[in-house]
């Protein structure tokens, strides 16, 4: 057994050759009897290794390294050390090198939405393939039933919508299991389309009475439909009626005049404008630009047990997501994506959306290159304005801890480093990140007040 | 039933199948009349319908039946988890109801002896029966999610929960109206209570328990698909959905079509055997 697993805190212990206390006949023997951690797990082990290398770049020799333990305690020395050199940091990069994985074979479910693109498209690109994962994506026929199956480990990590993993954390909806996004899929990529027999009514003031769908109730789909509706001095509970339709039979449901309008997911909006059903009335950046929507969410259990695994797949996604934000690749992503065993879409309606050169569904061809964008970075700034939203049309109740269960939830600094590694940048300042939406300033420092300061609202 | 009336009937089905067809088509024609002239670029982004200024149509019979060829044409490939033929997922369906039914029938027809030989149980257990009886499948289907935690589990939960009760009440009500004079000849033969149930009660009941079946069956074919559409993943309440989230009628059709042609094999194979067990009085 490697010597840098031994406890370089403890001032019986030799960094040098040789076994530390002479008592046994080697090295490997006297780890094994004076092992005071567990050999088994290796991101402990990972952890001491980095202590021990830090203690000896800052002792030198074993001799002053002693003196200074006997003199001051372990603990004491522990928190000595750490003031000058952040090793939590240090310990976490030395996390990154791969290890052997825990497990190969791995299931990820997802909604055949272009949100879940990055998911998807890793699997015929083979970015999940490169880190010799063998990963099988499967289609999944609702939110409520990918939770059920993420909750019941038939799926080792699936794609969500970025609330449901605070609102499966906090026990919204379901039993509070702690749950976890590493990575958010997409930004934009969402929008409102309306029936076609509504094509003069472009004015929200005049949407009294209709009735919408969203994709569930813990979704951006919902708090931007509603937030927008609020500004527009529409009650969301009141004035309208706002139903969970899960998105492929949205479509279907426009056309039978069943619903009025829907902030959907795409493909959802291009294809009511390709089937002649519906028009986009705004696409979801024009409310707030960079929102998150879907996230790729895994349970703390997988992320905690299985480290190698979990690194390896985050590699992969955030790999994905990187090729996916540059537009030139996006022609050649709707190709791979298109087809039966991923979305079940024509290729020309997953192309618009990703290429955001589109039909509105009134004669007019528009190019918007953002219509959808993909970046990884979980902003501990989003979760809060979501438990904002979730507070204010009261889906939880009682005071909230924002930041904590924000920071708990979004895994912001592993996004960070495989960003890093991927090619990309990481913001910098990832808290007290700030944002407009609709000319309406979010201050994550302040969420209460942020609540009260709508005139509509349940809380 | 006399052959001249068998012959007439087949023609007749065959005339109403025709009348069928001809109306749909003519229904599902796209009427002419062409919308706004479109910015061709435009036109190349949308479908075909929209860029006439119409919704996108029902498919017609001939569309169908293109697509019913394709599938029969491969009915096993295997393109990954999320795209297989239309022979595996009906295969799947197949077991999955197999599954549940027989293991419907292992615990219904015991049971319902049980209960139909003795008034009492009978008396004891009705209030539940009739409670969970009327219960549609696809409200358990959560609880079985929540509970068994395995979707592919749940789905076969849910064929045997409403697959036990037409079973379970066919064989109660067959045992109990076993003709009280075979039961009386029995006990004057001595014959043992093992031996009366196999050898007067089984056979006497045996046309009731199989109408039970027969009943049971039908349903568990009707629920799996709802179920299937649920759970998704594999099976032919997937390939339903899956074609639906494409909005392909025209797949679902099919989809459709091989159902009812299963479900009537289904029965038919039941009717057969009940007709094995029937008998004369």
């Amino acid at each position: 057994m490697a010597r840098a697993f031994d406890n370089p805190f403890n001032p019986n212990v030799t960094l040098g050759n040789g076994c530390s206390c002479g008592q046994h006949a080697n090295e490997a023997e006297h780890a094994r009897a004076a092992a005071d951690i567990d050999l088994a797990d290796t991101e402990a082990l990972t952890a001491r290794v980095v202590e021990t290398a830090v203690v000896k770049a800052v002792f030198g020799g074993d001799v002053r390294r002693r003196q200074f333990l006997r003199l001051l305690g372990a603990g004491t020395a522990l928190a000595a050390i750490a003031e000058f050199f952040p090793l939590s940091l240090a310990k976490e990069a030395a996390a990154a090198a791969p290890g052997p994985l825990e497990k190969k074979d791995l299931k990820v479910g997802f909604i055949p939405i272009t949100c879940a693109t990055p998911i998807i498209m890793a699997h015929p690109m083979g970015f999940y393939a490169k880190q010799g994962l063998n990963v099988e994506v499967v289609k999944t026929a609702g939110w409520a039933v990918i939770r059920d199956k993420a909750l019941n480990k038939e799926y080792d990590a699936a794609h969500m919508l970025s609330p449901m993993p605070l609102a499966i954390t906090v026990g919204a909806g379901s039993n509070p299991i702690p749950w976890t996004v590493p990575a958010i899929e997409n930004i934009n990529g969402q929008a409102i389309t309306l029936s076609i027999r509504h094509k003069d009514k472009r004015d929200p003031k005049s949407w009294k009475g209709f009735k919408f769908a969203v994709p569930f109730d813990y979704s951006m789909h919902n708090y931007l439909l509603r937030y927008y509706l609020a500004e527009h001095g529409i009650d969301p509970d009141r004035d309208v009626q706002i139903r969970a339709v899960p998105p492929p039979e949205m479509v279907a449901n426009l056309r039978a005049d069943n619903i009025d309008g829907f902030l959907a997911p795409d493909p959802v909006n291009q294809r009511a404008v390709f089937d002649g059903v519906g028009f986009i009335h705004i696409l979801s950046k024009e409310i707030w630009n960079g929102h998150p929507c879907c996230a790729f969410a895994a349970s703390r259990d997988f992320v905690a047990g299985m480290p190698n695994t979990y690194h390896a797949l985050m590699r992969a996604i955030v790999e994905a997501t990187a090729f996916a934000s540059k537009n030139e690749n996006r022609k050649q992503i709707a190709e791979a994506i298109a087809p039966q065993n991923y979305l079940n879409q024509p290729v020309t309606v997953v192309e618009q959306v990703l290429t955001g050169t589109y039909a509105d569904g009134l004669g007019n061809v528009k190019r918007d290159p953002k219509r959808i964008d993909f970046d990884p970075f979980p902003w501990d700034s989003m979760a809060i304005w979501m438990l904002t939203q979730m507070k204010r049309w009261g889906q939880i109740k009682g005071d909230v801890n924002y930041q904590q269960i924000a920071e708990q939830v979004f895994l912001a600094t592993d996004a960070a480093r495989f960003m890093r590694d991927a090619g990309l940048a990481p913001p910098k300042a990832a808290a007290g990140h700030k944002f407009k939406i609709m000319g309406r300033p979010f201050d994550p420092a302040a969420p209460d007040a942020y609540v009260d300061s709508f005139p509509i609202r349940r809380s | 039933m006399s052959k001249p009336v068998g012959w007439r009937a087949a023609l007749l089905s065959l005339v109403f199948f025709a009348m069928l067809l001809g109306v749909w088509q003519i229904a599902a024609t796209p009427r002419g009349g062409s919308g706004p002239a479109l910015d061709p670029e435009y036109a190349k982004l949308i479908g075909a319908a929209a860029a006439v200024g119409q919704k996108s149509p029902f498919p017609t019979p001939i569309e169908v039946g293109a697509k019913l060829a394709e599938h029969l044409a491969d009915p096993f490939y295997e393109r990954g988890t999320n795209d297989r033929g239309i022979g595996i997922q009906l295969a799947y369906s197949i077991a999955r109801v197999t599954i549940g039914y027989l293991l419907a029938a292992l615990v219904a027809i015991p049971l319902g002896f049980l209960i139909g030989m003795s008034p009492l149980v009978y008396g004891a257990l009705n209030p539940y029966i009739q409670v969970l009886k009327p219960i549609s499948p696809l409200a358990w289907m959560p609880l079985a999610l929540y509970t068994i935690k395995d979707s592919a589990l749940s789905s076969i939960f849910v064929i045997f929960i409403c697959s036990i009760w037409p079973m379970l009440i066919n064989t109660a009500f067959g045992v109990a109206s076993v003709r009280r004079e075979w039961l009386n000849v029995a006990r004057t033969l001595e014959v043992g209570r093992m031996t009366t149930a196999i050898r007067v009660i089984l056979p006497a009941a045996a046309p009731t328990i199989m109408t039970g079946m027969r009943i049971s069956i039908g349903i568990a074919w009707l629920v799996i698909v709802a179920a299937e559409m649920l759970v998704g993943g594999t099976g032919i309440g997937y390939f339903v959905w899956n074609e639906w989230n494409n909005l392909s009628i025209g797949n679902i059709l099919t989809a459709i079509l091989l159902i009812g042609v299963i479900g009537m094999a289904l029965d038919q194979g039941l009717g057969w055997l009940a007709r094995l067990v029937a008998y004369q009085e």
